[in-house]
């Protein structure tokens, strides 16, 4: 029969991704980020990367194999785990602990709740706040050019907050002695989790992933915008540019805001569901960020509104065309 | 002697209340840290476990039925009084470990359950036997629990240190662990096909579940028991119904049977 007669129920309209192709672009976006990381940390963050890339498909595989379901190793899912989850150690963190962290995010996180579309957090920050409570001195010992010292978030939220950010950062944390400004964090040129150090990078994969629409700009821009508005009213710091932006580059906003907050399975598919999870998260990383006792949270944040997902959607269910004037639902 | 055994066996094995039953879910989550810890809190319940079935036993016929919640509860709050002014006395370490727990034994629905559900409706000796049963259910679900949780995340078993303190796995010690550890060792219990109540063959009639937990879907079985117990008694009824019915008719037809003899008779 010609394609021309074919008669078939809705949807008429296909799209050729699939999550395959999906699950690589991610991959793809997230390369600058990653030759960026290994060139800033060197060869063991590229050791630390394949390991976790390694152990995740590896798990996978096993655990399909075990359990007699259809293997899907290679759409490309575990890998992405196995990525994000590495490029948010930091480079001097312990393979062996990488290697837990893996299977903890392949097999507790993703598999038990039914593999790919039903785990309830994304298995990389799941698996990373695992890491983070049991093993939190080695998580949070983050080391730059061979020196160990605090990232320059650790750096502002210590600092006096009636000094200049600048002059905060030139200071360095005291002890090290490790300067550093801004523009530095923007390039990434600082101490953190292989990933997470350089914005510029992470932006230029964020403009891939928009550009090809793999990703929807609404979760992060609402993200970085409600923490940006929090920082400003709560950071204690009043109206500083130069604040704001060392708070927006710092950390592992950015490669949260656009790599893991967007995660299909762990939020809203519809566009007000979205708004509001880019709201919540943006409150609750300021929350953290400004009010807890750690300089980072997005981790935290981000995890905390996977789990509000189902409640996010139930209250943003779009009305049907047709019955926008009915109330109740009749 | 046999009901002895039966309620040991019960209490251990087929209707474990941290396994099977999944009851007293607050103490087994909080206290089993340690797997000092988890023997200890085992331990000090099943102790007032076995006093309170005895007393509930005896008292049975006293209490009336309309207060009897109350009077379970005085009784049980009595004996976990005087269990923690001993433990104060005696163990004053473990007491320090258990700290807010002990009292709050009070409120264990094992206890209480087992009250309900067995001291109040029998003699003295099976209730003793019921309460050790259950008791000691509960110090295995505790202490294997407890046992995971320290091996994993403090490289110990009963505090004996055996695994350098790089390689702990602190998680474990944490809550969001006990919830895990205990997931899973449900799980092995389920999968191993241990002889519980919810894993017999083909099913167990006296669970309205069907009572396999590897073929249930989600919660299809709230209220259990309570089902199969009013199926039963109305099938009962039923019969004694039909059994009334059935004599009614054949002394009728006895009678008719008589009545024809006798007029064959006055023929």
């Amino acid at each position: 029969m010609s394609n021309l007669l074919n008669i078939s129920s809705s949807p008429h309209v296909r799209d050729k991704s699939s999550t395959q192709s999906i699950m690589w672009c991610v991959v793809l976006a997230l390369m600058p980020a990653t030759i960026f990381g290994i060139f800033n940390f060197g060869y063991k963050a590229a050791i630390l990367i394949v390991a976790c890339m390694a152990t995740c498909i590896l798990t996978e595989f096993i655990w399909q194999k075990a359990m007699k379901l259809p293997i899907t190793i290679s759409d490309g899912s575990a890998a992405l785990t196995g990525l994000l989850l590495a490029l948010n150690l930091s480079s001097t963190f312990p393979v062996w602990m990488a290697v837990i962290g893996s299977v903890f995010a392949i097999i507790i996180v993703k598999q038990l709740f039914g593999g790919l579309g039903q785990n309830f957090m994304n298995p990389a920050l799941g698996a990373r706040c695992f890491l983070m409570v049991s093993f939190a001195g080695k998580m949070t010992s983050f080391t730059y050019d061979g020196v160990t010292g605090a990232t320059p978030l650790n750096i502002i939220k210590n600092g006096d907050k009636a000094a200049d950010i600048a002059d905060i950062l030139a200071a360095g944390d005291g002890t090290t002695q490790v300067s550093t400004s801004v523009l530095n964090m923007f390039i990434g040129n600082i101490g953190g989790t292989i990933g997470e150090t350089s914005a510029l990078a992470l932006l230029i994969g964020a403009a891939f992933l928009l550009v090809i629409k793999v990703i929807n700009w609404k979760i992060p821009v609402f993200y970085i915008g409600t923490f940006a508005v929090f920082a400003l009213i709560f950071g204690g710091r009043g109206f500083d540019i130069t604040y704001l932006a060392a708070e927006i580059c710092g950390g592992g906003l950015m490669l949260g805001a656009f790599f893991m907050a967007t995660d299909y399975v762990t939020s809203p598919i519809t566009p007000k569901g979205q708004i509001l999870f880019g709201v919540l998260l943006g409150v609750l990383t300021g929350v953290f960020r400004i009010f807890g006792a750690s300089a980072e949270g997005v981790s935290y944040a981000i995890i905390i509104c996977n789990l509000l997902v189902p409640l996010i959607e139930k209250i943003t269910i779009p009305v049907p065309f047709g019955k926008e004037g009915i109330k109740d639902g009749n | 002697m046999n009901t002895c055994v039966e309620r040991l066996k019960n209490g251990i094995i087929t209707e474990n209340p941290t396994f099977v039953m999944m009851l007293g879910m607050c103490p087994t989550l909080a206290v089993t840290s340690s797997a000092m810890n988890g023997l200890g809190m085992g331990l000090t319940t099943t102790a007032v476990l076995i006093l309170s079935n005895a007393f509930i036993s005896l008292l049975r016929k006293v209490i009336p039925d309309k207060v009897r919640i109350p009077a379970f509860i005085v009784v049980v709050a009595s004996f976990v009084t005087i269990i923690q002014l001993l433990l104060q006395a005696f163990i004053p370490a473990l007491n320090s470990a258990l700290g807010v727990y002990i009292p709050l034994i009070v409120v264990n629905c094992i206890i209480l359950g087992r009250a309900e559900a067995y001291a109040s409706k029998n003699p003295v000796i099976p209730s003793i036997f019921d309460g050790l049963g259950m008791g000691l259910g509960f110090t295995v679900g505790l202490t294997l629990i407890g046992i995971c949780r320290e091996v994993l995340g403090g490289g110990a078993i009963f505090g004996v240190q055996f695994i350098p303190e790089d390689f702990h796995i602190t998680f474990f010690v944490l809550a969001p662990g006990a919830f895990l550890v205990l997931a899973f060792l449900t799980a092995a219990q389920n999968k191993l096909k241990m002889p519980s109540a919810t894993n017999v063959a083909g099913g167990d009639s006296s669970m309205a579940c069907g009572g396999n937990c590897a073929q249930c879907t989600g919660a299809s079985c709230v209220a259990n028991k309570g089902i199969i117990e009013a199926e039963r008694v109305a099938a009962k009824a039923a019969k004694a119904q039909a059994a009334k019915e059935a004599a009614a008719k054949a002394k009728a037809a006895k009678e008719a049977a008589a009545a024809k003899a006798a007029e064959k008779k006055e023929d």
